[in-house]
């Protein structure tokens, strides 16, 4: 029987590992929460048509308005802070040796890598317009995946 | 506590995502002040509906009026206006659209499109000028010479080119778009598209179903525009 203390604590880590570790989820909770910021402000001017979010970026309000800005009514930025605020979660609890918060924040960074490579794709090559925003979001996304997978204490 | 340490961290983070989106989105919803006196325009709900001069579609005495502010480069607004196309042919001779101009500094082409638009009114085809513009909104919005397109659309709604090419130089013209780029402002007006049902901005969102939504209340309250 696996009590909650020795899911929290497995046998196998030692100290020094552990603590470079947590160093690599603080990081990681600290770019999440960079995305959550871009995602929630992207939501919210989506939410009032804050068309002016724009700014002079050429483009930019093509991909905002597009018809992939939306998922059933609902701003795909909206489901972008949702998944960034999972990842962060998922690291703050790792980064405090939850075991089972690793697989999981593993699994939600390779699902947003793949939803950001579409996304760029999208504005790349339909859209043919970027959107500054969205590629700040990408950015955030692939340090995550890169710092996830580059570190081997985090995998 | 340690242990409850990750929980308060996450939550505190929550909290304060929650609670910053909602403050955002309070103060880009929030009611505009009331405006200076003297803006008559802002008083009132809708512009007189005699103007002449208004791009009025639809019947002068229909119990519904939608007023879109649009920029002709805003991908919303082409958006927003094919719906309302659609709304116009659903609702028939109860509804009728109001459009003012509102081109943002940001979009390199809208102001030109605007004159385009005033140009095209001066002949009587401010709405044939609207609607190709909006149709071919993605081919011209990345083009160098816009003055180009533009005439090649004036030409195809049988328009005098020559004409139309003079009046959008002209001051007259100008003037029009300068006009209702103020009465916009004067109304609080700041981003497009911004979209008024019998006067009553609408907010959060531009789709079909909430124009619908809120002609339907405007219709079922008798609320006269």
């Amino acid at each position: 029987m696996i009590t909650s203390k020795e899911n929290r604590f497995p046998a196998s880590n030692s100290p020094p590992t552990r603590s470079r570790s947590s160093t690599v989820y603080w990081i990681a909770a600290g770019i999440a929460l960079l995305g959550l910021a871009d995602a929630t402000f992207l939501t919210v001017a989506h939410l009032t048509g804050d068309d002016a979010v724009c700014g002079s970026f050429a483009g930019c309000s093509t991909v905002l308005g597009s018809a992939y800005a939306t998922i059933k009514g609902i701003p795909t930025a909206a489901f972008g802070a949702l998944a960034y605020f999972a990842v962060f979660s998922a690291a703050v609890l790792a980064a405090f040796r939850y075991t089972r918060a690793r697989g999981f924040l593993l699994t939600v960074v390779a699902a947003m890598f793949v939803a950001s490579l579409y996304f760029l794709y999208l504005q790349a090559f339909v859209l043919h317009a970027f959107c500054p925003f969205c590629l700040f979001s990408a950015a955030m996304t692939f340090l995550l995946a890169g710092l996830l997978i580059a570190v081997p204490t985090a995998r | 506590m340690k242990r409850f340490l990750p929980f308060l961290i996450i939550g505190a983070v929550a909290l304060l995502t929650v609670g910053t989106a909602a403050v955002m989105y309070w103060v880009k919803t929030r009611p505009t002040p009331a405006p200076q006196a003297g803006t008559a325009v802002a008083a009132t709900p809708v512009e007189a509906p005699e103007n002449p001069s208004l791009h009025v579609r639809g019947p002068r005495n229909a119990p519904v009026t939608l007023e879109i502010y649009g920029d002709f480069q805003c991908p919303s607004c082409a958006l927003a206006s094919q719906a309302i196309d659609e709304l116009q042919k659903e609702y028939k001779d109860k509804l009728k659209v109001i459009f003012h101009e509102f081109p943002l500094e940001m979009h390199q082409h809208a102001a030109a499109a605007a004159l385009a638009a005033e140009a095209a009114t001066v002949q009587g085809k401010f709405w044939e000028m609207h609607d190709i513009l909006y149709q071919y909104q993605s081919v011209w919005s990345n083009a160098t010479n816009v003055n180009y397109l533009f005439e090649s659309y004036a030409e195809s709604i049988g328009l005098d080119v020559a004409r139309f090419r003079a009046d959008r130089e002209s001051a007259d013209v100008r003037a029009r778009v300068l006009e209702d780029g103020k009465g916009g402002e004067a109304r609080g007006v700041k981003n497009t598209p911004t979209i008024f049902i019998n006067g009553t901005e609408l907010r959060t969102s531009f789709s079909k179903e909430k124009m619908r939504e809120t002609i339907d209340a405007a219709l079922a309250s008798g609320n006269k525009p």
